[in-house]
């Protein structure tokens, strides 16, 4: 049975929906990221987990006992909130031992868990600082610790590594990793950033306006993504318009080519249209061989970032795509020139037109 | 930008000119009147600490100053604690009631007081009409009317002062106490008190700095038998015509008030109260 199970919940805030439908499990020693846009709900589900919020409707159960009404401070989770929230007049070790005071454990016990604990966020030598006296990365270090010191065995984290910069991020990003490997505890993780999310998680839930668009690991949801919110919120991504073939229904056209792709049955009519993706990094210089889309396409502009170019293509029908090449591969896309291109089948996605409603 | 802040320091001449001439003007010829009145020399000093009248006059005022600092601070923590905890409209609506009183003359503020208080007011008509008491209680014209009427008019000022300092404290750190396991009463000891001190350093410096010297509301409520520094120095002024001792005694009381206000303005908590806080 999952730990966490969060079934039908909702919240409505006077006439404003804020969360509707969500259902949600969550195995013990997970990591789940509740990743979408501002105001999309993931914050607000959170909050409820926390028992900030009451849902306006449904449950939240911790091991099978509803908990949708228990206080934040009877539900034993650790919460890390953004911008750390730590108690700006106590030291980073009475930090830490806060919870363990309010659990009245004896002084030795106290002492010897403080100290464990700033072990493992590397913090041994800070324990006399205030909050003020430390980094952004070393408070974080500190709200973490302060979060795991009574042993919860649910970690929610809102946005932690959006105040840092970006290099901090990622080295805090693999240090957030290596605790869940270490504790055992399950994370639930709140975030913006799509990268993020794909760095980190076991599973990530995709927010778009109060509901739950789609839940996955972070492979599937990049490689295989159902809904063009997904496709287009996870990495980069190229959208075209095509349309079904009329005389096959296994087969799509669009950007001055045509390929075989397996539609549902029956749902597509002869010329209805649909959305094709394709990510810039999938996309190859050169003729196709073997079962890969050929197509052609005017280069519009080349420009170098690093370890890769990024060329901006026109294509047959007139739309825009981008390119990420190699610098080696990228020598061949002058400006003005029109080239070949091929994509392999499997890196290519159809969607239906989500206009028609789906 | 040079040339706007010549602008902007040139704007300030009328208002320094009027506070140099009707301010500290003044109150160099009161220094100087209490070093040579009648004649030159410290001699009007040594006979403030002889005078045994001013030492009553002394110590009423550090006791009606202490009472009225305690609880106006400990009323208004209460109820600036309050307001920051009411929904956005009633926090509109009790601020508005906060500063209601400051649109009152102190004068009036202080006969209202009288008429509640005195023998046969409405607070002593109405216990005896219940049949609570049976002779009227000594109400004002005492310390308990005098602090009263202080704690009244001091309030709408540390409320403020309180409210300023406890709606700066970040709300998720409360939240992360409770996610911490810690209950309200916890919460309150151990996080919104300390994170308060500086607020209830700067309203205890306010109101007792500001009660050391009041005049009008103790001269009213206390009506000469409850006698205050200020009052006292004003009769001397007015009616006995002791230029010495009015002149000195309002010398030691700024004295004092400045040996008080730099000492505790190098407390850690006063500080604080002054600083930025950067987290934000």
């Amino acid at each position: 049975m999952a730990l966490l199970v969060i079934d039908d919940l909702a919240k409505t805030y006077d006439k404003v929906t804020a969360l509707t439908g969500i259902n949600l499990s969550v195995e013990a020693g997970e990591f789940v990221t509740l990743l979408g846009p501002s105001g999309s709900g993931k914050t607000t589900l959170l909050m409820s987990l926390a028992g900030f919020t009451t849902p306006s409707k449904g449950t939240i159960s911790l091991d099978g006992k509803d908990i949708t009404h228990v206080d934040p401070e009877d539900r034993n989770f650790g919460f890390v909130f953004q911008g750390y929230a730590l108690f700006p007049h106590l030291t980073v070790a009475n930090n830490i031992a806060f919870s363990l005071r309010v659990r009245k454990w004896e002084k030795a016990r106290i002492a010897a868990r403080v100290s464990e604990m700033l072990s493992l966020v590397g913090l041994d030598n800070l324990a006399e600082r205030k909050p003020r006296e430390l980094s952004g990365g070393q408070q974080q270090r500190v709200a973490i610790a302060r979060a795991l010191a009574f042993g919860p065995r649910i970690l929610l984290l809102d946005e932690p590594l959006s105040a840092l910069d970006r290099m901090l991020r990622e080295t805090m990003q693999k240090e957030l990793k290596r605790l869940h490997r270490e504790t055992g505890v399950t994370f639930v993780y709140v975030t913006h950033d799509q990268e993020e999310a794909i760095a980190m998680s076991d599973r990530i839930a995709v927010f778009n306006h109060g509901r739950i668009v789609e839940i996955g690991p972070p492979r599937d949801l990049y490689k295989k993504p159902s809904t063009r919110f997904v496709a287009g919120f996870l990495g980069e991504n190229n959208f075209l318009t095509g349309h079904r073939a009329d005389d096959d229904e296994t087969a799509v056209e669009a950007f001055g080519t045509r390929f075989g792709f397996p539609l549902a049955k029956g749902r597509e009519r002869p010329g209805d249209s649909l959305t094709v993706w394709v990510r810039p990094e999938d996309i190859r210089v050169g003729q196709a061989t073997g079962d890969e889309i050929g197509f052609r396409a005017t280069v519009v502009e080349n420009s170098f970032v690093g370890a890769l170019e990024r060329i901006l293509l026109r294509t047959a029908t007139g739309e825009e795509i981008v390119a990420t090449l190699r610098s080696e591969a990228a020598i061949a896309a002058v400006p003005g020139q029109t080239i070949d291109c091929r994509i392999a089948p499997s890196a290519i996605g159809v969607l239906p037109n989500e206009a028609k409603g789906s | 930008m040079r040339n706007f802040k010549t602008t902007a320091l040139l704007l300030t001449v009328p208002a320094s000119l009027m506070a140099i001439g009707l301010y500290a003007a003044p109150i160099l010829q009161v220094l100087a009147l209490s070093l040579t009145e009648p004649k030159f020399g410290l001699a009007n000093y040594q006979g403030l600490f002889a005078n045994a009248a001013v030492g009553r006059v002394v110590m009423t005022t550090v006791k009606v100053s202490v009472m009225t600092t305690v609880l106006t601070v400990l009323a208004s923590y209460i109820v600036a604690f309050a307001i920051i905890h009411m929904s956005a409209g009633w926090r509109r609506i009790s601020l508005f009631l906060v500063l209601v009183p400051f649109w009152i003359s102190v004068l009036v503020r202080a006969f209202s007081w009288i008429t509640i208080l005195r023998r046969r007011g409405v607070l002593n008509s109405t216990l005896m009409d219940m049949g609570v008491i049976s002779t009227p209680l000594d109400l004002v014209y005492n310390l308990f009317g005098v602090t009263v009427g202080m704690v009244h008019y001091m309030m709408p000022f540390a409320i403020l002062l309180l409210y300023a300092n406890l709606s700066d404290i970040d709300r998720r750190i409360m939240q992360a106490a409770r996610s911490l396991g810690a209950r309200p009463a916890t919460i309150f000891w151990r996080v919104w008190l300390p994170l308060s001190l500086p607020g209830i350093a700067l309203a205890t410096l306010f109101v007792f700095v500001f009660s050391l010297g009041f005049l009008v509301t103790p001269a009213l409520l206390g009506a000469g038998k409850t006698l205050m520094i200020a009052e006292y120095i004003s009769v001397q002024i007015s009616s006995t015509s002791r230029w010495d001792l009015a002149t000195s005694l309002s010398t030691m009381l700024l004295l004092v008030v400045g040996v008080i206000v730099f000492a505790a303005m190098r407390s850690p908590a006063l500080r604080a109260a002054f600083v930025a806080r950067p987290q934000q």
